[in-house]
Order: structure tokens, then C-alpha cells, then sequence
């Protein structure tokens, strides 16, 4: 299991979903050569001029490495990291360089799509960005171009956000949880309109303690009961059928996402669970 | 003649025509939508559920905005012996076909074609399905 301060980075950052498809004779054993390449790369797009920041000069210093423990059983590869940072103009010994884009591959219970892949492909179908687009679509070109694979933007359906809702509702956590919160976007109007229900953490887990039958397991017909009760409840109450509307973002304690396919994660202890679900998600929209 | 549900107001019975097909639609992206189709289904007759009642699901063009599980749809079908169409109305040319489709169907459950019974052609549907 993944060691926490290793992985605490990952933790309290909204991360953009991509699905990738297999990487074509990807090396790990040469990280170190994919960043140069991928630097040069990035320096040959800002001489193009193309994605260039206002006011920024750019010296980006690349750097790939492996993340062991972020995995999810053997037949998962283990994640790969992607890190952008400004290189220090001063050359005084206290200045650091500056972060400036995360970018992760990873895979966790990965083994619907890897089981069935060739020899020479690598599968890490989750691609986790935070920072700037711009860089996100250099990078993502220059490993499109070396490994031959795709990039999608992964997004989430409401059908899958209530999932999400009622798994990450349903977790056990020591301390005090956060609200529960579903935003809803209501179609058809002339003006956009968004509804907020927040439903104490507590209430939350209750309610889907009395719904989940096995442990464990989750089934589409529980998560289908506990979102009917929450849709009755606010519909005694407000006489709006949220059902009716879209849900387009689910938020508690253990994580959060939305339907453009923007997670957060806040809790290191469901870190694989979130991750694990969003690789099946990724593999789906792959397939 | 659209309703948004079942039963119908029963101060225009005696004005109604025969009532020939059923279309039930239920919009992917609405579970609303089908929580309505589901409790309208109690107010058919059951001799209509002889070919005489579909459903459609619109909205399929949009993977990403599901609240309903195809699957979902598919079982209430089978429940209820009756066809399930997928369409996405706002693509022009679906929606030409898909309206082609149901005209035809409602022609064939009003009599108008010789030969062919809405039973038969349910049948007919139905064999496809499993093929």
C-alpha cells in the first residue's frame, strides 16, 4: 500500500481526467530520456510561439519518474509522474524551482484493459493534469506522438456521480466529515440555474447504512434507492423534482467531482478506492 | 396527442378517438422521466401491451449526460412485452427516421396495412431482438 507522505501531493488538488490508451513500447527504464525529449520538445513549442503565457519566460525543466506504490494489484503498472517546473533565474542556493504542472499516469485494478493488450503496451488509462491547459496539450502531444496513444477528456455522467455520491457518503471516516453536497443544473431555462443540496454527513452515512445490504458491494439498485430518498426529501420540501434536473457535481469528505471530469481527492485512507473507480471509468470510456 | 401522464383527464373521454399506439418517452438524461413512464404504466389497459404500446428513449446522442441505465430501460421492455427504441432528437435526420418508424408501427396497429396485426409485427420485433 501506497506510503501516505508519498502520495500526500496527490491529496486537496483538482485534477482534469483523461482516458489514455496504451502506450506503444514505453521504457521505464528511460524516464530520464523521455524528459529530456519532452523538454526539448516544450522549448521547440515556445520558440513556435504556440501556448505562450503573457509575461512568462519560460525555461521548463522536465522531470519523469515512477511511483512505485501507486497501484492497485500486481498487473497494474505502477504510476508514472510527469512534473513541469519554471527552472530559478537567481542562482542563490535558496531559490527552488517552481511547480508549474503535475501530470500522473496511473492504473489501479487496471486488469479489463491490460489483460487483453499485446506485449509491447504499457496501460495506464487514467491521466491526472494540475496546471495549466496549455501545458496539459504539450505534453499530451509530445506522448502522443512518441508512444502513439490517445487522450480524451473523461467525463462523468450523472449516472456515475451518484455512485460516487453514495460510495464516498457511505465511508467510514474518524473525524468530523465535511457536508455532503450535490449541485444540480436545471435544463431549459433562459437563464442557467443551479441547485445546491447539502445533506449533513452524518444523515448521509445513516441513510446509506440502512440501504447497503452486503458490505463491501455496492449495486446499482441501492445506489438507485438512496439518490429516490434523497430526491423525496427535498422534493417534500421544495416541490422540485431534482431527479428532472442534471446532476453535475458531487462533494463530501472523502472526494469530489464534477461531471466536466474534475476530481479532488481530500482523504489519503480512500485514495486507491477513488482512483480504482476512476480507472474503470477511464477503461470505459477507452473501450 | 401528447400528455405529460397517465391517466388521462377523463372530462374528454367521450371526445377521444380510439386510441391505436402508446409511445412512452423517456429521456436518458432524466430519471424523472422514468419514474413518470412507471407509474403511467398502471393506467393502461392491459390489452394494449399486445403491440400496442413502445417506448422511446431520447437523448441517447449524449453518453456523458446519462442519469438512466440503458439497462434499466431494456428490463422494463421485457416486462412489458413491448419494443424499445433509441433516438436522439436533436440530430434532424434521427429524428425524421425515428418519426418514419413510429408512423409506420402506428399504421400498422391502427389496421391500415393488410396482413399485418400489431401482434404480429411485435412478434416479428421481438425475434430480431434476440437475434
Amino acid at each position: 500500500n501506497a506510503d501516505p507522505q508519498k502520495t500526500a501531493f496527490l491529496l486537496r488538488k483538482a485534477w482534469t481526467l483523461y482516458s489514455v490508451t496504451p502506450l506503444y513500447r514505453f521504457h521505464r527504464a528511460r524516464l530520464r530520456d523521455y524528459a529530456r525529449l519532452l523538454s526539448a520538445f516544450i522549448a521547440a513549442e515556445k520558440q513556435k510561439g504556440l501556448a505562450v503565457e503573457v509575461g512568462v519566460e519560460l525555461d521548463i525543466k522536465v522531470a519523469v519518474s515512477s511511483l512505485a506504490d501507486l497501484r492497485g494489484s500486481e498487473q497494474d503498472q505502477a504510476a508514472v509522474l510527469v512534473q513541469l517546473s519554471l527552472r530559478s533565474q537567481a542562482s542563490s542556493r535558496n531559490s527552488e524551482d517552481k511547480l508549474v504542472w503535475l501530470g500522473w499516469f496511473c492504473s489501479v485494478y487496471g486488469d479489463d484493459l491490460s489483460e487483453n493488450v499485446p506485449e509491447d503496451f504499457t496501460c495506464l488509462p487514467l491521466f491526472l493534469t494540475h496546471g495549466a491547459e496549455s501545458y496539459t496539450s504539450m505534453v499530451g502531444s509530445w506522448f502522443q506522438k512518441t508512444f502513439d496513444c490517445c487522450f480524451r477528456r473523461l467525463a462523468i455522467s450523472p449516472l456515475n456521480l451518484s455512485w460516487m455520491v453514495a460510495m464516498w457518503a457511505g465511508c467510514k471516516l474518524d473525524r468530523a466529515a465535511s457536508a455532503v453536497e450535490l449541485v444540480f443544473s436545471v435544463p431549459h431555462l433562459s437563464q442557467p440555474l443551479d441547485i445546491s443540496y447539502a445533506i449533513h454527513p452524518e444523515d448521509a452515512k445513516a441513510l446509506w447504512d440502512t440501504v447497503q445490504k452486503t458490505p463491501g458491494e455496492i449495486t446499482q439498485e441501492e445506489v438507485d434507492v438512496f439518490m429516490d430518498c434523497l430526491y423525496s426529501h427535498f422534493h417534500r420540501h421544495f416541490k422540485i423534482h431534482l431527479s428532472a434536473a442534471k446532476l453535475v457535481k458531487v462533494s463530501t469528505a472523502v472526494a469530489s467531482a464534477h461531471c466536466d471530469g474534475i476530481v479532488k481527492i481530500l482523504h489519503s485512507q480512500y485514495l486507491p478506492g477513488v482512483l480504482m473507480l476512476l480507472t474503470e471509468l477511464a477503461i470505459s470510456q477507452i473501450q | 396527442h401528447l400528455a405529460t401522464s397517465l391517466p388521462l383527464p377523463s372530462e374528454r373521454d367521450h371526445l377521444r378517438p380510439r386510441i391505436d399506439l402508446i409511445v412512452f418517452m423517456i429521456d436518458i438524461k432524466s430519471k424523472y422521466s422514468l419514474k413518470i413512464v412507471e407509474a403511467s404504466l398502471a393506467y393502461v389497459d392491459a390489452s394494449f401491451f399486445l403491440g400496442k404500446v413502445c417506448f422511446l428513449v431520447t437523448g441517447v446522442g449524449r453518453v456523458n449526460a446519462c442519469s438512466i441505465e440503458t439497462s434499466a430501460v431494456c428490463k422494463l421492455g421485457e416486462a412489458y412485452c413491448s419494443p424499445v427504441l433509441f433516438c436522439e432528437l436533436e440530430l434532424e435526420g434521427i429524428r425524421a427516421s425515428t418519426a418514419q418508424r413510429l408512423l409506420r408501427m402506428l399504421q400498422i396497429c391502427a389496421g391500415h396495412i393488410p396482413g399485418v396485426s400489431a401482434l404480429s409485427f411485435i412478434s416479428l420485433m421481438r425475434n430480431s431482438d434476440d437475434d
